[in-house]
């Protein structure tokens, strides 16, 4: 099992550890609960550092990336990040992404922690295919420590650490910066539907901005907050989870990435994709919210009448809205908001309401 | 750190407690250390009264914001009452375990079993041995 360089803090703050994606990682330090209204309300600080980063450089990045992804990168900015499916040759979801523009033919693709090897053997697969060796890819995962400060007084509490200015920072936009004194990459996101900062910098040095962070933070109400906390957030926000949500037998169609599928421009997936977009999805995600009691889980079916149409792939109970909400696979028919489901429940049948995502939405 | 267990009651393997009220009945829980593990309860689904249960049968289950967890009954018999003020505020398990989140109360088939369950000393040893 890996440890992140957080790990002996982690221990030190009590915080309960669990396995997630082949890494040991807090679940939570305190209460699930109150770390995510704690982030909801202050700041909360997360160890990301279990995150995969593949840098991509060299004349012909844009092209290996343009191949590999299904977002259309080719208008991006120095300074922008954009989420991107890589999707396999059937249109599958092989992992979803935030693609980094650092500098001209200069990228960092940032993967989720149980598909990082994965994703490097295929894009080096796709390189040595197109012939696109002016693009050197290189696993940096080891080497950068990440960690995210999410909540409406992130921006405050970083702004005492980091060079630059955060507050006009855009949202989905990054910084080359220095913090607590130390070269570091900033954005404006996160995976939590707060107002946030992503913070990137060599992974031996990460404990530094963690601790200066938690001690300047502390009188703010920064907290850190472990998986626990970032799944429940994540959920409310309408955010998908690789593995809960999204596999390899999934498409970004049937997902909501659509909007991160251009059919107009070449890559891997998309002849399979342009197909199931002319003759239209059979199954589709949505969000859901329980009507009356019960909880749904991960794996739970949805029926209709005597019948499983379905499944959950997420499901609790909202710390926010207060009640229990999820997400399914359902088939079109029964996509549009408002239309009543049914989820077995251990044995029992609850009602369940179709909702439009996010559940919550925070930011301004 | 998790309460310490009384010494007026009795524990299994998988968490519960059941304290003997007099004229055979148990009133029955989980644990501290079992609500510190399973996190934030959220929701309890509580048995039906009346319901005939035996000894390490599912009859209750417990969810956390993160987990689902059935709860076993430590003696055979019947559902006498549940702690219905689990419904509105589930977070009594969290509050208090031992007192004011109990599950249910029993009517003892057998008051033999209860014997045979763990005293508070050995449930401390049966914790301190598992990893969780």
């Amino acid at each position: 099992m890996k440890k992140t360089p957080l790990y002996e803090r982690h221990l030190a703050l009590g915080a309960t550890m669990t396995e997630f994606g082949g890494w040991t990682m807090p679940v939570q330090y305190t209460s699930i609960l109150e770390e995510h209204r704690n982030t909801r309300t202050l700041a909360g600080l997360f160890d990301v550092c279990h995150m995969g980063e593949i840098e991509v450089r060299g004349p012909q990045a844009l092209d290996l990336l343009q191949w590999v992804m299904s977002r259309n990168l080719a208008d991006q900015r120095v300074g922008e990040m954009k989420l991107s499916a890589i999707t396999n040759e059937r249109g599958g979801i092989i992992d979803d992404v935030t693609v980094y523009k650092r500098g001209e033919g200069h990228y960092m693709v940032v993967t989720n922690a149980a598909t990082r090897e994965g994703d490097l053997e295929w894009i080096l697969r796709a390189r040595r295919e197109r012939g696109l060796e002016g693009a050197a890819v290189t696993d940096r995962s080891d080497a950068i420590g990440k960690v995210d400060i999410q909540g409406p007084l992130a921006q405050k509490i970083l702004a005492e650490i980091a060079e630059g200015d955060l507050e006009t920072l855009r949202f989905y936009h990054a910084l080359d910066t220095r913090v607590a004194g130390m070269p570091a990459l900033v954005s404006r996101s996160g995976y939590t539907g707060e107002d946030g900062f992503e913070v990137y910098t060599e992974a031996d040095r990460i404990g530094e901005i963690w601790d200066l962070l938690m001690r300047i933070g502390d009188p703010h109400g920064l907290k850190p907050a472990g998986l626990g906390a970032r799944d429940t957030l994540r959920l409310e926000a309408g955010m998908m989870l690789y593995g809960n949500e999204m596999c390899q037998a999934v498409t970004p169609f049937e997902v909501v990435y659509g909007w991160i599928t251009d059919l107009d421009k070449e890559f891997i997936g998309r002849d399979a994709l342009r197909k199931q977009k002319e003759s239209g999805v059979r199954k589709k995600l949505v969000g859901f919210e329980i009507i009356g009691r019960g909880i749904a889980r991960h794996g739970y079916p949805v029926l209709s009448g005597t019948e499983k149409i379905g499944e959950v792939t997420s499901g609790t109970l909202s710390p926010t809205l207060g009640k229990a909400i999820g997400m399914a696979f359902v088939p079109v028919r029964f996509t549009a908001p408002g239309t009543e489901l049914e989820i077995e429940i251990r044995g029992q049948r609850a009602k369940a309401r179709v909702v439009p995502l996010p559940f919550y939405r925070g930011r301004k | 750190m998790a309460k310490p267990n009384p010494h007026d009651r009795k524990y299994t393997k998988e968490h519960e407690w059941a304290k003997a009220d007099g004229g055979g009945t148990v009133t029955m829980g989980i644990t501290d250390h079992a609500q510190e593990l399973l996190t934030d309860v959220v929701y309890v689904e509580l048995p039906a009264v009346g319901r005939k249960v035996r000894q390490q049968e599912p009859i209750a289950v417990v969810e956390s914001v993160k987990s689902v967890s059935d709860v076993y009954a430590p003696v055979s018999g019947e559902v006498i009452e549940v702690n219905r003020a689990l419904e509105a505020s589930p977070e009594l398990v969290n509050k208090d375990a031992f007192g004011e989140g109990w599950i249910a109360r029993i009517r003892m088939d057998a008051p033999d079993e209860l014997e045979g369950l763990m005293t508070a000393d050995q449930y401390e040893e049966h914790i301190k041995a598992s990893p969780h």
